[in-house]
């Protein structure tokens, strides 16, 4: 825990895009120099009052912010143990955090004079923010999504469609979300001149972990005034919980409180079928190890030569095995715990939801509450939980029906 | 002095251009893999350059993709990649073996482990594509300690305000990729390439060597011409792909070597 200025966790990262050991620009030749000018570039935004004061706008008038910080009254009752309080970013525009960090991305390409996005998405949040704020600014958008998640998802395909983006199948390799990231990657690498890559998550080569993660933080920040209008002046949050897949939900709750020494940080992993040694499941930090993929290191799923495994969820939005760096330093740090939740845990806990409190969770923070339910009951009353409802579920009902047995038409 | 070095003494000497070919190790087998590596010195080959197959090769077209696909579906790992080289070191002590591929596999080995059994498996110099300059600490700095080139990429957006970080610490030659994308892609036209190569050689003293998108000795030919050599890669693995015979990958090989010497 942080002991005075000197020990802060928030300075990160280095100059080197290092977290600790984890993160850095690992990244082919072609790609160094627009990293480099990418890098410049948001370090002249971030100080710049006009890029913020673009931020607030959209922030407020498009996307809907502040999400409310909602007392979750029943779920409350239900545990008979910690106060909860749910984030509510599933009410942002397009029903997820993910805009948060787009609208920040689409700025700083457009101040780059970048005329083509491309992005990698998995269950298909990502990619449908992305297509909708290049529909807002009239910029030309490709999404690259695994071609096995284009057949499940069919309707965040056709949403991306209809703002008209392109989206690419992606069949290399397996035709995940990891392939879909490697195709991005070398779409950018061939098209580095006019083209900016939108990464989804807090990874990728440094300045992405560091800058989708200030893009998103956001939501910690409101999360500290909230409360306090709640709770009174002063009251912090005890715990933090939120999902994650590559964390950037996670991150932008987590980051405002990294030097608040009171607040317990808590991760919460996909479980899979549970964490075990044939890898069923996408839990990189308690069940993977340090590597290097998709430009930084950090923790992952891989065999004993350092190949890259399949990660697996029930949740298409944490189904990827590696998970960003800062997350990999706050591990090994200690500052924040990691934990995992199997599927089952996570449809649980989705079910409650919707029968508690009349929200219908996406699979993603699912997984949180369903960490929220194992903890709270022993905690005391006086104790206040704050987890990320970091989705809506929607997309997710037809994955919840296969499992539960019950056959809907889709429209797919 | 590595056996790169001394190849392109001698290849000056010789007053020639050098050929560097590119297959998978593994691909589509170990054996028929280590056959054709064994074969190519015969077919005019300078410098091998040996791919060691990853799961996630980011830098590279559907073609190299596909050959990693088969080379780990059929089992092959780095410490089969290192074996392959042994074996072929038996029976050659000349021909420079470079490998290429990703960190994560060397990463996960450990670093020091994995250069000191490449350095006992004949291994001359590294490629290793997702390690720019940025990361020199990582694998570059300690693989020169321990007496292995280190070869860097240079590519069309590394300006001349750049070259220079890129060339420190680069040893034995460097590899300029003529064209923003991936392997397999397109070439670029040698008229476009020249006024690169002499870029890069205002900066240093190491022959530059030209790949990406090469497929025909007319194209080997021109693009050597203008360069101190010319790699070839997906082409040369298309040929495997489709099942061609050893025999017809090294008469192949053979066209593309000489289509560089002529230059």
């Amino acid at each position: 825990m942080a002991q005075d200025l000197f020990n802060s966790f928030m300075t990160g990262p280095d100059e080197n895009g290092r977290f600790g050991e984890f993160g850095g620009r690992f990244v082919s030749e072609t790609l160094m120099p627009l990293i480099l000018s990418l890098e410049a570039e948001y370090e002249k935004a971030k100080t710049d009052d006009s890029f913020w004061a673009e931020m607030d706008d959209l922030w407020k008038h498009y996307v809907g912010r502040p999400s409310p910080l909602y007392f979750a009254e029943r779920l409350t009752e239900r545990f008979g143990g910690a106060k909860i309080y749910l984030k509510r970013d599933e009410l942002n525009h397009t029903g997820a955090h993910k805009i948060n960090n787009v609208l920040g991305q689409i700025l700083l390409a457009r101040r780059m004079g970048k005329t083509r996005i491309i992005a990698e998405t998995g269950a298909g949040q990502h990619g449908v923010a992305t297509a909708t704020v290049c529909a807002r600014f009239g910029l030309k958008c490709v999404v690259y999504m695994g071609a096995h998640d284009v057949e499940r998802q069919a309707p965040n395909v056709f949403r991306m469609r209809l703002l008209g983006a392109e989206v690419v199948p992606v069949t290399s390799g397996r035709g995940t979300l990891k392939d879909a990231m490697n195709d991005a990657l070398r779409d950018w690498v061939t098209n580095v001149r006019d083209t900016f890559y939108c990464i989804g998550t807090v990874a990728g080569p440094h300045p992405y972990p560091a800058m989708v993660r200030d893009f998103q933080s956001i939501i910690g920040k409101e999360v500290r005034e909230q409360l306090q209008e709640q709770e009174g002046e002063g009251r912090l949050p005890d715990t933090l919980i939120a999902a994650i897949g590559g964390g950037s939900n996670a991150m932008g709750l987590f980051f405002p409180f990294l030097d608040d020494k009171s607040v317990r940080i808590i991760g919460v992993e996909a479980g899979g079928k549970g964490v075990n040694d044939k890898f069923e499941h996408c839990a990189s930090l308690t069940g993977g190890r340090p590597g290097v993929l998709h430009g930084n290191k950090t923790y992952l799923l891989q065999d004993d030569d350092g190949q890259i495994l399949e990660g697996f969820s029930i949740s298409a939005g944490l189904d990827y095995p590696g998970i960003g760096p800062e997350h990999s330093w706050l591990h090994d740090t200690k500052r924040a715990e990691y934990v995992s939740i199997t599927d089952k845990e996570a449809l649980a806990a989705f079910q409650l939801c919707c029968e508690a409190e009349g929200i219908i969770p996406a699979l993603e923070p699912s997984h949180a509450l369903a960490y929220v339910a194992k903890i709270a009951p022993e905690l005391p009353s006086d104790h206040i939980i704050v987890m990320n409802m970091c989705g809506r579920g929607d997309k997710d009902i037809f994955t919840v029906a296969k499992h539960l047995g019950v056959e809907i038409n889709s429209g797919a | 002095m590595t056996r790169i070095d001394d190849k392109f003494a001698a290849l000056k000497a010789d007053g020639k251009k050098a050929f560097v070919s590119y297959i998978m190790a593994g691909d589509p087998d170990y054996e028929t893999s280590l056959e054709i590596v064994k074969g190519l010195p015969g077919a005019g080959v300078d410098i091998i350059e040996l791919g060691v197959p990853f799961t996630d090769p980011m830098a590279d077209g559907p073609t190299i993709q596909l050959a990693g696909q088969r080379s780990l579906a059929a089992g092959m790992t780095l410490q089969k990649t290192l074996d392959l080289a042994t074996e072929f070191r038996k029976g050659d002590d000349i021909t420079p073996i470079v490998l290429m591929g990703y960190y994560n596999p060397i990463f996960s080995r450990g670093v020091d482990n994995f250069l000191n059994d490449a350095k006992a498996a004949g291994i001359d110099g590294l490629i290793v594509v997702d390690l720019p300059p940025e990361e020199d600490s990582e694998l570059c700095i300690p693989a020169q300690k321990a007496g292995l080139n280190f070869i860097r990429l240079a590519t069309p957006t590394t300006d001349d305000a750049r070259l220079p970080k890129v060339l420190t610490n680069t040893s034995g030659f460097v590899y300029y990729v003529s064209i923003t994308g991936i392997t397999g892609a397109a070439s670029a036209e040698a008229g476009d390439v020249g006024p690169e190569v002499a870029r890069i050689k205002s900066h240093t003293d190491l022959p530059v060597i030209v790949g990406f998108g090469i497929k025909t000795p007319e194209r080997s030919e021109a693009i050597a011409k203008v360069a101190d050599g010319s790699v070839v890669g997906s082409a040369i693995v298309d040929l495997i792909a489709a099942g061609k015979s050893t025999d017809e990958v090294l008469a192949f090989v053979r066209g593309l070597a000489e289509g560089a010497h002529r230059a």
